[in-house]
């Protein structure tokens, strides 16, 4: 099983607004790599997922209904908008990213490419 | 399961904080003390005709929510399974941030409410409770004779 950092928090992505970072869950597999993020309130128009060279960059826009008239008298989540970046390493399989949005959570699946799959490796006696 | 022991790099952790300090310190916090930062976490909205809360809890099924309205204070509580779950060794969390585990969160609404008429929906991931003003509490125009 390889110990490589696979999925690093990147920083110098000039965010040019601001934006919510949403808690995400990063197991990893023998096959691949699974990302849950929770994007409470995004509907599946307003998600965009992106995968440029090694970043993957995940970005949704709330859309809430709400009354006309309406003043927020408390507010937690205090910004329209979701942003995340996180850079792939090499062995990841970019083309083959699979995602799955329900209910605000977003599964992503990014599987290893076949040469990055573990195997045994038989050890020949002489 | 293994958990990572050592974190893997410092600005994964600074943006973590990041998020921490913006959730801790950029509205003034509640009666009901350190809520903030809880789960879910809520929106509180004022209309002339009804008070709306939203509620920010993706994943969940709603018939296990649990949504009590007693004179004048709503609660909500329900459970959120971890999908950390399925212990193997061949797998690893490099992050956990997502909530998991049971969860209540309380507020009280404003006097002017009428208990029999709110409305919740679930959708994307946020429970939306809708709470109607009294009648009488109403606004009205009044006309001069």
């Amino acid at each position: 099983m390889s110990e490589k950092t696979v999925a690093t928090q990147e920083t110098q992505t000039p965010p040019t607004e601001a934006a919510l970072l949403p808690p995400v869950d990063v197991v990893e597999d023998s096959a691949g790599i699974t990302l849950y993020a929770d994007l409470p309130g995004v509907t599946k128009d307003r998600l965009n997922l992106r995968v440029e060279a090694d970043t993957l960059t995940i970005e949704g826009q709330l859309n809430l209904a709400m009354p006309e008239g309406m003043e927020a008298s408390h507010a937690e989540v205090s910004l329209p908008r979701y942003r995340r970046v996180f850079t792939l390493s090499r062995e990841l399989d970019t083309e083959k990213v699979s995602a799955e949005f329900d209910q605000g959570v977003l599964m992503l699946r990014i599987p290893k490419t076949e040469q990055a799959q573990p195997r045994k490796i038989a050890i020949n006696v002489a | 399961m293994y958990r990572s022991l050592f974190p893997r790099d410092v600005f994964a952790e600074l943006d973590r904080l990041q998020r921490e300090m913006q959730q801790a310190f950029e509205v003034s916090p509640s009666i009901r003390g350190f809520g903030r930062g809880g789960f879910p976490a809520l929106n509180v909205g004022g209309a002339p005709q009804s008070v709306e809360i939203y509620a920010f809890a993706p994943g969940l099924d709603p018939a296990t929510v649990d949504v009590h309205l007693e004179r004048g204070v709503l609660s909500l509580s329900g459970e959120r399974k971890s999908t950390l779950t399925a212990p193997n060794e061949k797998t690893i969390a490099h992050i956990n941030e997502r909530f998991a585990g049971r969860f209540r969160r309380v507020i009280s609404l404003p006097d002017d409410i009428d208990p029999n008429a709110v409305t919740a929906n679930y959708r994307d991931g946020v429970l939306h409770i809708s709470v109607k003003r009294r009648e009488s509490a109403q606004p009205r125009r009044i006309n001069i004779q």
